[in-house]
């Protein structure tokens, strides 16, 4: 059959997420096989994690608070994935920011404005991030050392120094369980958005998805990126600052990772501590693969994900699943978004073929609207 | 006979009983990782390999009550996980380095799924060859009870060296790695030769992973591995795809590894964490001095994107 004409054009905008909406079916086609092997109520298994992620208001505030520093965490990614490099060590970068931003009140004369300090904070964690994968950019550039396991060996080494830090010499005395730095000042924390549960993180956090979509959509810079991640030789040829693009990018995306970890300081624990090691980097990777390293789409696909982590509670309590369930869904998520990948050669000629019928019946239907 | 009580003497023996005792999973998911990227294929999901082999190898164990079971039953799981990574990264488009993440996460979400019953149990422990009969000092002598799988991944690497070197099956892998082009044009079938080297290396991680929970540190927990499965990976760059150099680096790794607790035995405990991340940056400075921009390493298999 056919397509007319304006079907076409709906089809071929919708085209781009037709790998993405195959792997989410493919993916719970397969986690409910892998429940039902072992007798588990499969159908209710996933009405539950519908319902745990978006079911209540409740639901909605735990799914918001993970989707906040899973959308900075992801840009960790997306950022570095324009100039074509894979950067994974967004865990590192969020502990390092973190842990910045809380050393920020210490050091400040007490009683300074939070209009001052809280900025000053988000600044010290984006700076803290922006170096570290900054780094990783630097050593691939300069050095030719692969990114991907540099930047997850630099992220070892930032939380084995943010372990060493917090529990020795930054640590407050009055923190026994739970070794933490000297709290944030209340006067300083970051408050919630009014009329949601949730604090301004997640604003920021769909601000940086918006400004990254702008930058890299619609500037120079960012189509300069883009060149360089389509091929490095050609970006040479024409001249373009190959290595300069490409460590912007990290440092870029670097920042974002360490800004979460300052909002998780000053908005959620209150101080840095082993909390802040929740896994948002590494959960801010499947994010941005997800998002196919489109700055927009992270908005949605962190919705999803952040949906997916706050469905494990009840999951536990309803099915008595172990934690790990919601592990393995993204796990299966990650390995079929990549496989389905595999479709894009067929849809580059669907494209063409749905491209050619739109435009044909274009004049068409200009001439019936001037009859 | 040196004093053996001095704290540099028990350091330098602890370091030795280390690199042993904690290289063994570095060696073997070296050389499954070697074997691998020989192909022209690089599988960094060896870290989701690793956990499952250890948990599916402790599960194995005390399922069964036998240790070597458990082995078996590890070596394939990797062996499963390993053909997907293989038979997906076979589909056109598909990238080999962002299919090892998803397969890091896949992997250990998995294992930790299923290892849930098995973190309480005490399943039976593989067994340790004396060979410290002849000394005195206590400490040396437990530094040399080597356990049976050291002993099978040093044999391994001897083999792997000699077999990459002198058997068809060596050439063919290496062909295909060096030169997808001409493999095709001499006839071999590049895909299923690739399937096969993820498959095999895949079993090496597992095997890996089963001796992190059957000799040491000797159980099952979901803190059990600390990135070794990835280390493997930088660690065959600084071996330069040689297997018998995998060997020395793991002990190296090893060594590095053993730098914490080895330090904590003579009594420095204040930067315990910054001890532990000695293999970490170990391994970037390595790949630092290693790497260079303007040009492949030598040594590398043609095909591979890693180094690219």
């Amino acid at each position: 059959m056919r397509p007319n004409a304006p079907a076409a054009r709906v089809i071929l905008s919708l085209l781009p997420a037709l790998p993405t909406a195959l792997a989410v079916v493919g993916t719970l086609l397969l986690f409910s096989l892998f429940l039902l092997v072992q007798g588990q109520p499969a159908l209710d298994a996933i009405g539950l994690i519908f319902e745990g992620a978006f079911g209540s208001s409740f639901a909605w505030q735990s799914t918001l608070l993970r989707a906040a520093p899973l959308m900075l965490t992801a840009l960790c990614v997306a950022l570095p994935a324009q100039v074509g490099l894979i950067v994974i060590g967004g865990e590192g970068a969020l502990a390092l920011g973190g842990m910045c931003a809380a050393i920020v009140p210490q050091i400040l004369p007490h009683g300074t404005p939070w209009l001052v300090a809280t900025p000053l904070m988000a600044v010290a964690g984006m700076l803290a991030g922006g170096v570290w994968i900054g780094a990783v950019g630097a050593l691939r550039q300069w050095r030719g050392v692969n990114e991907t396991i540099s930047s997850l060996l630099m992220s070892y080494i930032a939380i084995a120094l943010f372990k060493h830090l917090v529990e020795g010499p930054l640590r407050d005395p009055a923190s026994l369980n739970k070794p933490s730095t000297y709290p944030v000042p209340d006067a300083m924390m970051v408050g919630s958005i009014p009329g949601l549960d949730t604090h301004w993180g997640l604003f920021w956090g769909v601000m940086a998805c918006l400004a990254a979509w702008v930058f890299v959509k619609f500037s120079t810079k960012g189509f300069a990126m883009r060149v360089v991640g389509g091929s490095h030789r050609a970006a040479r040829l024409v001249g373009l600052p190959v290595n300069l693009l490409a460590l912007t990018a990290c440092i870029l995306g670097g920042a974002a990772a360490g800004l979460a970890g300052m909002f998780e300081v000053a908005a959620v624990q209150g101080s840095a501590n082993a909390s802040l090691l929740a896994g948002y980097g590494y959960a801010g990777i499947l994010v941005a693969f997800a998002a196919r390293q489109n700055p927009l789409a992270i908005i949605a696909c962190a919705l999803m994900i952040g949906g997916i982590e706050a469905s494990g509670s009840l999951l536990q309590r309803r099915l008595d699943l172990p934690d790990a369930t919601t592990l393995v869904l993204q796990g299966l998520l990650f390995a079929n978004l990549l496989a389905w990948e595999a479709l894009g050669g067929r849809i580059a000629a669907w494209r063409v073929k749905l491209q050619a019928v739109a435009q044909t019946d274009l004049p068409v239907q200009l001439e019936q609207t001037h009859a | 006979m040196p004093d053996m009580h001095s704290p540099i003497a028990i350091l330098l023996l602890s370091l030795f009983a280390g690199a042993i005792r904690v290289s063994t999973p570095y060696l073997f998911v070296s050389l499954g990782e070697c074997l691998t990227e020989k192909g022209g294929r690089v599988n960094l999901g060896l870290e989701g390999i690793l956990v499952s082999g250890a948990m599916s190898g402790y599960a194995g164990a005390f399922l069964t009550g036998s240790p070597w079971a458990g082995v078996l039953i590890a070596g394939i799981a990797g062996l499963l996980l390993g053909c997907l990574h293989g038979l997906v990264c076979s589909l056109p488009r598909v990238s080999d380095i962002a299919f090892g993440i998803a397969l890091m996460l896949l992997g250990t979400g998995l294992a930790f799924y299923l290892g849930k019953p098995f973190i309480e149990p005490q399943a039976p422990m593989l067994p340790f060859i004396d060979l410290g009969m002849w000394t005195s000092s206590p400490q040396l002598h437990n530094a040399l009870h080597i356990n049976l799988l050291f002993v099978i991944g040093v044999a391994l690497a001897f083999v792997l060296q000699w077999g990459l070197r002198n058997t068809r099956w060596g050439m063919v892998l290496r062909l295909v790695g060096d030169h997808a082009e001409t493999a095709r044009a001499m006839g071999y079938p590049l895909t299923s030769v690739r399937i096969a080297a993820t498959a095999v290396g895949g079993v090496f991680a597992g095997i890996g992973g089963a001796y992190l929970s059957l000799v040491y540190p000797g159980s099952w927990n979901e803190g059990l591995s600390s990135g070794q499965g990835l280390m493997a990976v930088a660690l065959v760059i600084f071996a330069r795809w040689q297997p018998l150099r995998c060997l020395w680096a793991a002990l190296l790794f090893g060594a590095a590894g053993a730098l914490g607790p080895a330090l904590q035995a003579i009594g420095v405990t204040s930067g315990y964490y910054l001890y532990n991340a000695a293999p970490y940056v170990l391994t970037l400075a390595i790949m630092i001095v290693n790497c260079r921009p303007d040009r492949t390493l030598a040594g590398a298999p043609g095909e591979l994107s890693l180094t690219r």
